[in-house]
């Protein structure tokens, strides 16, 4: 099966990004596809590199970053939702004149048409978030 | 440059159905929904839109919103009909459970029982719930 995810929450004030990836793990490790995530809403937060967990806890950012370097997933943030929460890759921060850019590695920055792509190429397309 | 979607070709129509179940202000839900519905108007697939739950509200007529200092984007429904975007449907039990009725409403809709929305779910291929 090959399978699209879309995060529409944050990390570690919700489940659902740590639901998407825990499903996204299984869905790989059982043999199937995962052709994109896409983060939206919300979601795009999971995607900042400056995050940084007390050390006891999981690193959702980087979990994701190992997911999209082991299997080759690609991790796609909106990026009208991105900018208006202050994520940034480097072109996009040097375009709008920003000191800074906070995209973690494996991420990407690209628009709503990859979600849509997402839902006509995949054979099923989960969505999580409230 | 040709667009990522577009190396596919012409062909995968699929049925796309988008959710929306939260109020238009309070939380960005409503907003960012509405913007996947504008940019996927482009891919040319087999669209509607289902209001439930405080979702309804989103079609209220007479929305007001400087007292709240936020854009007022309840025109753009109306300018979904543009988008080739013709398919809306509103579920009954969430209206009466608000005291609303379609009289309440900016865009003409269709509404529809719960039992039957279900029905028109179960036909899709794709479901985004905002």
């Amino acid at each position: 099966m090959k399978y699209g995810i879309l995060v529409n929450e944050g990390p570690y004030q919700h489940q659902a990004s740590d639901t998407a990836y825990q499903f996204a793990k299984a869905a790989l490790d059982k043999g199937h596809e995962v052709f994109r995530v896409f983060f939206y809403h919300d979601g795009v937060n999971n995607g900042t590199r400056f995050g940084v967990p007390p050390q006891d806890d999981r690193n959702i950012t980087t979990r994701w970053t190992e997911m999209a370097e082991q299997h080759g997933v690609d991790m796609v943030i909106c990026i009208a939702a991105a900018q208006r929460r202050g994520l940034l890759d480097e072109g996009e921060a040097k375009r709008q004149g920003k000191d800074g850019d906070n995209i973690a590695p494996g991420f990407r920055i690209s628009g709503l048409g990859q979600l849509i792509e997402a839902g006509i190429q995949c054979d099923r397309l989960v969505v999580f978030g409230d | 440059m040709s667009e990522p979607w577009e190396e596919e070709g012409p062909g995968t129509i699929k049925k796309f159905m988008y959710v929306n179940r939260k109020a238009p202000y309070g939380t960005i839900y409503a907003l960012e929904s509405l913007e996947v519905v504008l940019i996927a108007a482009a891919f040319e697939q087999d669209v509607s839109m289902v209001f439930l739950d405080d979702g309804v509200y989103q079609l209220k007529k007479g929305q007001e919103t400087q007292g709240i200092g936020m854009k007022n984007f309840s025109p753009t429904y109306r300018a979904l009909e543009g988008y080739d975007v013709e398919k809306l449907y509103v579920e009954a039990e969430s209206l009466a459970e608000r005291g609303l009725s379609e009289d309440d409403l900016l865009v003409p809709v269709e509404v529809m029982g719960r039992e039957a929305l279900t029905e028109l779910m179960e036909e899709q291929d794709v479901i985004l719930s905002f």
